[in-house]
């Protein structure tokens, strides 16, 4: 979207490590990014390829011990999120920030009706009275598209459904009117039209209301219908990030071209089996000292044994802007990838 | 909720009645004589008599039917007759004490009282510090507090009360001298000053009773407590931006209370039962030690009585566990 414009959130060299019995997990790797106002920022990644961790360092969401955030600025709107005190981060969850998880079905406490925890944040943050509050989450229950909403405001989490837990997800995230929302794969625990459902609901909140959205999933397919920009993560670090079309029309990282050919085909004969990667996503005990896709990479040569490749931009802009990509061999010829 | 709460209390008549059965034919048949305390020099002829103005030679379940009647309509109608002046029962034969030839429900109005205030006393005091305890352990788990409150819990846990009461008694009483070795019954509290004796006196019964159950339940409070802290909700909860204080005092003790309210709920009818051990050591002359007394005795219309009344009690307390579980949760609606 508002393509130059300051950005909203302002991610550099962020590092989390995991402090275990075992030794220590490096989860996120020097990951830097940024989100400027209004855009959807997709984040694709397998499991473990350190998504959630990122956002959750963001707002120190991790239990800590055994997460320790290692290093790194989070600027948003030019304040840093990791030198802020608790104080200060406190006023900014769920103010400036709105989280959505993964599971709607464990994320609502079951013992407090919905209007309770729809209206807490506007109580702790705008210093509502309740009756304010209350007025505040019928409209935003209305916002979400539950219907009958202020008879909704007294029921309980397990009388509403899955996809309904997720919209009342939603209107927590959005009550106090965030500069970003970060949606932590919110679609994944939810059957497919009810994802749908969900995705036509981001998109028209946005249109209405204008936040920058992180949007974090493994689904591709999510992320073509409504990302801005994608970020590709593998090994708690960013190996490719560009504007959507960009990267679905060019996908430079080994990684990202794998990705995209596991997606199933609806047209066509299914003669093929589903594709898949082979291996396993490397275990980070230690900092990255080689390419963590080596090993289960078909360009592989020995340069990605011997060191980490940096992210470099290959469209001539900055890294972050444009189109860049972390891999030793960046550019494969069209020939090559004709074979990959 | 209330047709939940009749059903149950229907269902709960013929559980009394199958528990007052069984404890009526266990107490029969445990061996033991109600004329053992008699002298032996008293003559067999007038023993039988003895045995025969009790009515303990009539067949047993002329006794127990007996029982039935006196439990359920003589007693209470007599207490309506004391409460409202009436005399409907007038010269109806109560249930008596073989030992005293006094009627039990007049022995257990006597007892009751001063087991209610220390037992009772000593369970709220358990609560209070148990919970506290419990949450700020789990809380902190791992901490100094938490281990230290783990070793407490493990020495109230293990120990046991007349043990705990009798080291209470040598330090606080024998060589500090801060409170009396024993409880005093008679003790009226009219004002300050015998209110401070009553408090000074029942301080070691309370303590040895309250460090027990204070064990107890602040290792449910912990452990309820951490399993509730790692939920996703309590995520949201610090996503939303709500202090620790709300996070952990709200969000989470709800949820960790519902499973501690049941057991405590639960840990209610012990207190009428008394503490048999604690009561007969600070000499507190409460339920406890008058059922001991019976039982030696072999008194058995106190002991089936007061038997049958804790199993009430018991199923009572059952049924209002699963009530206050309703309420708790509001997941769980009986109806």
């Amino acid at each position: 979207m508002a393509d130059g414009a300051a950005p909203v959130l302002d991610v550099r060299g962020l590092k989390t490590v995991f402090r275990t019995r075992g030794g220590e997990i490096h989860a996120v790797n020097d990951v830097s990014f940024t989100l400027r106002p209004g855009e959807l920022l997709g984040v694709v990644g397998e499991s473990g390829s350190g998504k959630s961790v990122t956002m959750m360092s963001l707002l120190r969401l991790l239990p800590a011990p055994p997460a320790d955030i290692r290093g790194g600025t989070a600027m948003l709107n030019g304040r840093d999120l990791l030198a802020m005190t608790d104080a200060e981060l406190r006023a900014t969850r769920g103010a400036r920030v709105g989280f959505v998880f993964q599971d709607p079905m464990t994320s609502l406490n079951p013992v407090f009706t919905l209007g309770n925890q729809i209206m807490e944040p506007l109580i702790t943050h705008k210093g509502m009275t309740k009756r304010q509050a209350e007025t505040r989450a019928v409209e935003l229950l209305d916002l979400v598209g539950i219907p009958d909403a202020r008879r909704r405001l007294y029921q309980y989490p397990h009388q509403f459904s899955g996809g309904m837990r997720q919209r009342v997800m939603i209107a927590i995230a959005l009550a106090c009117d965030p500069d970003v929302l970060i949606a932590d794969e919110p679609t994944t625990a939810l059957d497919v039209t009810i994802q749908a459902q969900i995705l036509e609901l981001v998109k028209e909140l946005r249109q209405k209301l204008g936040m920058a959205i992180i949007w974090i999933t493994h689904d591709l397919g999510v992320i073509a219908g409504i990302a801005d920009r994608v970020m590709v993560m593998y090994g708690g670090q960013v190996v490719e990030q560009a504007p959507v079309k960009e990267l679905f029309a060019n996908p430079q990282h080994p990684y990202t071209r794998a990705l995209l050919q596991t997606i199933p085909r609806i047209s066509g004969e299914r003669s093929e089996r589903l594709k898949v990667i082979e291996g396993q996503p490397p275990i980070l005990t230690g900092p990255l000292t080689a390419c963590p896709f080596r090993a289960r990479c078909e360009y592989r040569h020995d340069a990605c044994d011997a060191a980490n490749p940096p992210r470099r931009a290959i469209d001539g802009r900055m890294v972050g802007e444009g189109h860049d990509v972390a891999c030793h061999w960046h550019a494969p010829a069209k020939a090559e990838m004709a074979n990959a | 909720m209330l047709t939940f709460t009749l059903r149950r209390l229907l269902l709960a008549i013929p559980t009394l009645l199958a528990i007052s059965l069984v404890i009526f034919l266990l107490v029969d048949y445990a061996p033991g004589s109600p004329l053992s305390d008699i002298p032996l020099t008293v003559p067999p002829d007038v023993r039988q008599k003895m045995i025969e103005a009790m009515g303990a030679d009539q067949p047993v379940f002329v006794r127990y039917l007996l029982w039935l009647k006196q439990f359920f309509w003589i007693e209470p109608m007599t207490q309506f007759d004391y409460w409202f002046g009436t005399s409907y029962m007038e010269g109806e034969q109560r249930i008596l004490s073989w030992q005293t030839r006094s009627p039990v429900f007049s022995i257990i109005g006597e007892r009751l009282p001063q087991t209610l205030i220390v037992i009772g006393t000593a369970y709220l005091v358990g609560i209070l510090i148990a919970l506290p305890i419990g949450i700020y352990s789990a809380y902190r788990q791992y901490s100094i507090f938490d281990q230290a409150g783990t070793l407490v819990a493990m020495i109230g846990f293990s120990v046991p009360t007349f043990f705990s009461g009798t080291l209470l008694i040598i330090i606080f009483a024998v060589w500090l001298g801060w409170f009396p070795t024993k409880y005093d019954t008679t003790l009226e509290v009219t004002d300050w000053a015998s209110f401070l004796e009553q408090l000074r006196q029942m301080a070691m019964p309370v303590m040895t009773l309250g460090l027990a159950n204070a064990a107890a339940i602040s290792r449910y409070m912990r452990s309820s407590m951490l399993d509730n802290m790692s939920m996703d909700y309590v995520r949201t909860a610090r996503a939303k931006g709500l202090s620790e204080r709300t996070v952990v005092l709200k969000h989470v003790l709800r949820n960790s209370l519902i499973p501690v309210v049941t057991v405590i709920a639960l840990g209610i009818p012990s207190i009428f039962g008394g503490a048999i051990i604690t009561e007969n050591l600070f000499g507190v002359n409460g339920i406890g030690a008058a059922l001991i007394g019976a039982i030696h005795a072999s008194d058995l219309p106190m002991v089936q009585t007061l038997a049958f009344i804790f199993a009430v009690l018991i199923v009572l307390f059952n049924l209002i566990a699963d009530v206050l579980y309703g309420f708790l949760d509001p997941r769980i609606r009986y109806d």
